[in-house]
This record gives structure tokens, C-alpha cells and sequence, in this order.
């Protein structure tokens, strides 16, 4: 039996291309400020932090030390780090939270994807030996999986063409998001390959962003919140080829474990930065037509890396939250071609 | 049976980065190509911090009032640099020290010359020397060192909550 843990507050930066004028503080600092002012707590109210960054964006080392300052560490206090999207940040937390001895945790994620060349970046999160030698980018891998989805005929250029257009249109309700319009998806089309057999609208922005999250115990007493019922993450072998690219193993087993499959859901926030990895995540996850899928436009409207995932749980939350549904599913990726996944079941109780 | 030589892979990697400093930081930056050092006081605990901070560690709010610094400094600790290693803006031996700048509560770290490095004491005081006005840039590097302003050592209590 796990303790039930509420999520209680979420803020975002609006993500943008480019962020010349906050470095990781500036970037931390008004997320968390928002997200305890909605959980009406301060900094010392909060019994474990937990943030998720990657050094590797910002081109030098301990930037995630740095964006310690934001949290007001002196006295000392429990912290610790991932180096992954604020998501995992959220699971670690969220065990933590299962100790039982504090009852409260903030998790924040920051990511400035703008300062490198991201795809030679992303580059340096393969197999060190026969894959990252070779530097095939991250977009080049996204194609390599939609090729073979489509060979599969998992999906048409057109399913994933409507993707983009759904998510972009989706998104310009939302304030945070950076993309935020798209032609008809028969219009999308007629554009020429990115790497084929990907377009730019099958691609996700680069963006810059910030978000946190605030979790607390769940309080008894019938009182109407939104609790975290399942969260489990898996991790798909590393070298790619040895993978079935057009199956996510690992995202059906983590919603396995989380319960996914015990209730239909009204909302899923799917962290897929490229439009096949929808479609292909709707199937390992056996979401029927009538879920709502990415209403704040998911990756295809803003793709900060370390944060979009972790924004996936907080979108997710939110709307639960503000009564558009009664059940949600919030899914991360992280690696290349949805190597590691996520899922985070959550419920309007 | 000899071992058979170690596979060796040379995997050269290089990434470019357009690092930008951030608003606060940025003042500093553009203050030092200005021939000012300029700190910030923390609104909560009244701290100066050199340089201004996006946040300061005990309060975690950002930095507000800026202040323009003294160019004179203590040295509240330093070490001698003995051994010759990659980028160095000197021959060994030379001084590296923390200096308190007069009005700052957080020492920022810099080069002090004009003494021989064996002579070099906490509690020294010292001034910024410097680069001509034309070389002036949006670097710490604008100022060249720090040298001994004459004035007498400072007492040990005027610094040893700043070490």
C-alpha cells in the first residue's frame, strides 16, 4: 500500500527560444516562488526538494549547484538532483514522500535547450562507444523510428501531420506554450523533408523554460484534490539496435504498474517531442478516441529539455484540478526515441 | 601469455556554447567596462553581494539595491600558486587571494601582485589596478590585480566573518 501523495501547485515559465536574460536562478527562482504561493507554503515549510537539469545543455559543470541559490539552502536542507527531466525528479520525490517522515516535497526543472547545438548535444546521451562516435543527431534518430513506424504501418505521414496540427491548435490556449498555430494537416504536406520522413511540424521547437511542482500527503477528510494513484518508469535497452522502434515496452509496463489500466482516463499529457511518438504511445497505452490528448499541445507546442516532462504531470494536474476531468495519465520520455518512460496516473479524489 | 594491448579509442568531442550571463550578472559585467564594481544588497538580510546575485542563498529572493564599491579590498585568505599548469596568467610562484571588497560581505577572488608572494598576508589591503580605459571590457579581467594600497593590515575581527 503506498501513501497517497496530492499534487498541490504547478508553475511554468512561458517557454521561448531563446532566453538571454535569466541563467538558472532567474529561471528557478519565479516558478518555485508561484508554485509555494499556490500550495501557500514557504521554503522552510517544504521536507525534500528535488530538481532535474542536465549540464550538458548549459556547457559547464554544476549549473544545477548554481540554481541552488534559488531555494534559499542556508541552513542546510534535504535536497537532491537528477540528472534527467524534472519527472524523475517528481519519482524520487514522490518515494521519498513514501518514508513517511516529511510531507512535503518541491520538485523543479529547468532547461536552457538554446545555448548549444541541441541535437549534437543530445548526441552525447548515446552508448559511448559504438553510437555517440558517430554523432547521428537526435532528430536523424527520430526519423530512423518514424521510418520504421511507418514501414510498420503503425501510422501515415498524414496520421502524424494531424498530430501536429491538433497539438498547435491545442496550444494556442495556452499561454505558456511557443508554438502555438499550424496550417491544415493536408496543407503540412506538401512541405519538403526535415530528414525524411520527418517535416518541421513533425518536429519539436527548441525551447527554454522552467517549471515546479509542489506534492504534498494527501489530506483525509473527503476534501476534493488530486493525488498521484500509480507512477512507475521503465527504461528500453540502450543500444538501438536491439530495440523493436516501433514498440514502447517500457511505457506499457511502467502504466501497467501505475494502474493505468484499472480506469479509463478523460486526459493524457504524453511527453512526445516528434508526432509519431503519439501515435505510437496511444497504442502501447490503449487510449480509446474519446481521451483527451495533450490539450496544452504537448512537445509539438513546447519542448524544453529536463522540463517538459515534469510539465506533462503539473498539465495534467491542472486541469484535473480546474474540473476537466476525473482521471488523467501524464507520460515523460527521456533519450533517444523514447528510450526511458514514464507514466503518472492521477486522479481527481 | 603477454597481455594483449589495451583497444584505445580517441573520441574527440567538441560542443559550442552561446552562454549568456543573465540580467543580474550582466550589470556587473557592464559596470566593470564602466571602471565600477558593482555589488547588490540582498532586501531581507541586507548582505552585499559582489557580484549581485539572482538569489541570495539565505533568503532566496534576488539581489535589489545596487551599490557601487570601494575599489580597495582585504585579503581575507589567498594561496600561492607554486606549479606551472595549462592557462596561466603568470610565472610561478603567484598570489590568487579572496578579497573583501570594503562595503562588500562576500569576497570575490582575483590576482594580488606588487609584493613578493612570500610577503603576501591576511589582512592585507589592496587596491584594483586597472586596465587602460581603451582595454576596458565587460570582463573581471578589466581589472589587471590587486597591489597594496599602503594602508596598515587590517585587524583580524574586521574579516573573519567573511573567510
Amino acid at each position: 500500500m503506498t501513501r497517497p501523495i496530492a499534487v498541490v501547485a504547478f508553475a511554468q515559465l512561458p517557454n521561448v527560444r531563446r532566453d538571454t536574460a535569466r541563467e538558472e536562478t532567474e529561471l528557478v527562482q519565479p516558478v518555485i516562488n508561484e508554485a509555494l504561493e499556490q500550495a501557500k507554503l514557504t521554503r522552510r515549510d517544504i521536507g525534500f526538494t528535488c530538481s532535474g537539469s542536465s549540464d550538458f545543455l548549459l556547457g559547464r559543470p554544476f549549473s544545477f549547484v548554481s540554481a541552488l541559490d534559488a531555494l534559499a539552502p542556508w541552513p542546510p536542507m534535504s535536497e537532491s538532483h537528477v540528472e534527467m527531466d524534472g519527472a524523475w525528479a517528481l519519482y524520487e520525490a514522490w518515494v521519498r514522500l513514501q518514508c513517511g517522515d516529511v510531507d512535503t516535497a518541491l520538485v523543479y526543472a529547468y532547461g536552457k535547450s538554446s545555448l548549444g547545438n541541441l541535437r549534437d548535444v543530445l548526441a552525447q546521451q548515446l552508448d559511448p562507444y559504438y553510437l555517440a562516435p558517430l554523432v547521428p543527431d537526435s532528430v536523424s534518430l527520430a526519423a530512423l523510428q518514424a521510418r520504421a513506424l511507418l514501414d510498420a504501418g503503425g501510422c501515415s505521414e498524414a496520421d502524424m501531420a494531424a498530430v501536429a496540427a491538433r497539438s498547435r491548435r491545442d496550444a494556442a490556449s495556452n499561454p505558456f506554450a511557443q508554438v502555438k498555430k499550424s496550417r491544415a494537416a493536408s496543407q503540412l504536406l506538401d512541405d519538403p523533408y526535415l530528414v525524411a520522413p520527418l517535416r518541421k511540424h513533425d518536429c519539436p521547437p527548441i525551447s527554454d523554460g522552467a517549471c515546479a511542482v509542489v506534492l504534498a500527503a494527501a489530506r483525509s477528510g473527503g476534501e476534493r484534490q488530486v493525488v498521484i494513484t500509480g507512477i512507475d518508469h521503465r527504461v528500453e535497452p540502450h543500444a538501438l539496435g536491439v530495440r523493436d522502434l516501433t514498440r514502447s515496452v517500457s511505457t506499457r509496463r511502467a502504466a501497467e504498474h501505475a494502474g493505468l489500466f484499472r480506469g479509463k482516463v478523460d486526459i493524457a499529457e504524453l511527453h512526445a517531442p516528434f508526432t509519431h511518438q503519439e501515435l505510437l504511445l496511444l497504442r502501447e497505452l490503449s487510449l480509446s478516441d474519446d481521451v483527451k490528448v495533450n490539450p496544452s499541445g504537448g512537445a509539438l507546442a513546447a519542448n524544453p529539455m529536463m522540463v517538459a516532462g515534469l510539465t506533462r504531470i503539473g498539465e495534467a494536474a491542472t486541469r484535473l484540478a480546474r474540473g476537466e476531468g476525473k482521471r488523467a495519465i501524464a507520460h515523460a520520455t527521456s533519450g533517444p526515441c523514447l528510450q526511458q518512460n514514464l507514466v503518472c496516473v492521477l486522479e481527481v479524489t | 601469455m603477454s597481455e594483449p594491448d589495451p583497444t584505445v579509442v580517441p573520441m574527440p568531442i567538441r560542443l559550442e556554447y552561446l552562454v549568456t550571463a543573465g540580467r543580474t550578472y550582466s550589470k556587473y559585467l557592464h559596470a566593470l567596462a564602466q571602471k565600477r564594481i558593482v555589488g547588490a544588497r540582498c532586501p531581507r538580510c541586507s548582505k552585499v553581494y559582489v557580484p549581485p546575485r539572482g538569489s541570495c542563498p539565505t533568503c532566496g529572493v534576488p539581489t535589489g539595491e545596487e551599490i557601487d564599491l570601494a575599489h580597495s579590498a582585504t585579503v581575507t585568505t589567498f594561496c600561492i600558486v607554486n606549479i606551472a599548469f595549462g592557462v596561466m596568467p603568470f610565472k610561478p610562484p603567484y598570489v590568487v587571494a579572496s578579497l573583501l571588497l570594503d562595503g562588500a560581505d562576500l569576497p570575490i577572488i582575483h590576482l594580488v601582485r606588487g609584493l613578493p608572494a612570500d610577503e603576501v598576508r591576511m589582512g592585507l589591503r589592496v587596491r584594483a589596478v586597472w586596465v587602460p580605459d581603451e582595454e576596458l571590457a565587460p570582463t573581471v579581467e578589466s581589472i589587471r590585480w590587486f597591489e597594496p594600497n599602503g594602508e596598515p593590515e587590517a585587524a583580524y575581527e574586521t574579516y573573519e566573518a567573511h573567510l
